[in-house]
């Protein structure tokens, strides 16, 4: 039994893919803080769904129909959702952190603030 | 389709769901809202996957419009669970 090119390109994709997708979940479980766990799901919508990408897109075009890129739809829209809704998700955890009195560093604005403060004092 | 092929399709599915299955454990023990909120979007792209390599196994691009609406869904999911974290309301 014998593979193709294209089937062993899949089969690697594939693989490759399941180990990153569960290498996230490990790190959406074991990371301790909110902020350092954010960090994990990144690497599933990143890197395993091009590899499936990839894989979805040798598969429909070694059919012999053509190259097939409509797959290539799904990661755009994903690469555009991804980076929003971490931002929105992290602000709105910083939002609650903050109200909840956690110690965690100042707002962008205040921060610039009391550095340009320090600055003018020592200089 | 090449059995060993579909041998690989097989494990693949099986390490996605074990991976879901990790990743439940976070939407149930999360310590706060937004560690549910963040495993659940991984739920979702891990969903959208699934739907991409059941396309890949049973040769039919149907599978296709499911997985980008999953990614849609999610995002829209995940962005108005945000939006309640952060204000309360999710329109203003």
């Amino acid at each position: 039994m014998t593979l193709s090119a294209a089937e062993i390109a899949i089969v690697v994709l594939l693989l490759t893919s399941g180990v990153f997708v569960l290498l996230a979940a490990a790190g959406l479980v074991r990371l301790r803080d909110f902020f350092t766990r954010m960090h994990a799901p990144a690497l599933a919508s990143s890197f395993a769904s091009w590899m499936v990408t990839l894989a979805s897109i040798v598969h429909f075009s070694s059919r012999g129909e053509g190259l097939a890129l409509h797959t290539w739809l799904t990661i755009i829209v994903l690469s555009i959702t991804a980076p929003v809704s971490t931002v929105v998700l992290s602000r709105a955890a910083l939002f609650r952190r903050r109200q909840a009195g956690d110690e965690l560093p100042p707002p962008l604005g205040q921060a610039v603030a009391i550095e340009q403060d320090r600055s003018g004092r020592t200089h | 389709m090449n059995p060993l092929v579909l041998l690989a399709i097989d494990a693949t599915l099986v390490l996605y769901v074990l991976a879901m299955g990790v990743a439940l454990l976070r939407v149930t023990r999360g310590p706060t809202a937004q560690d549910r909120v963040l495993a659940l979007d991984y739920l979702y792209v891990v969903g959208m996957l699934v739907m991409l390599v059941l396309a890949i196994r049973h040769d039919s691009s149907m599978y296709f419009e499911g997985a980008l609406l999953m990614v849609l869904f999610g995002f829209v999911g995940t962005m108005a669970m945000a939006k309640f974290l952060l204000r309360g309301e999710v329109i203003e």
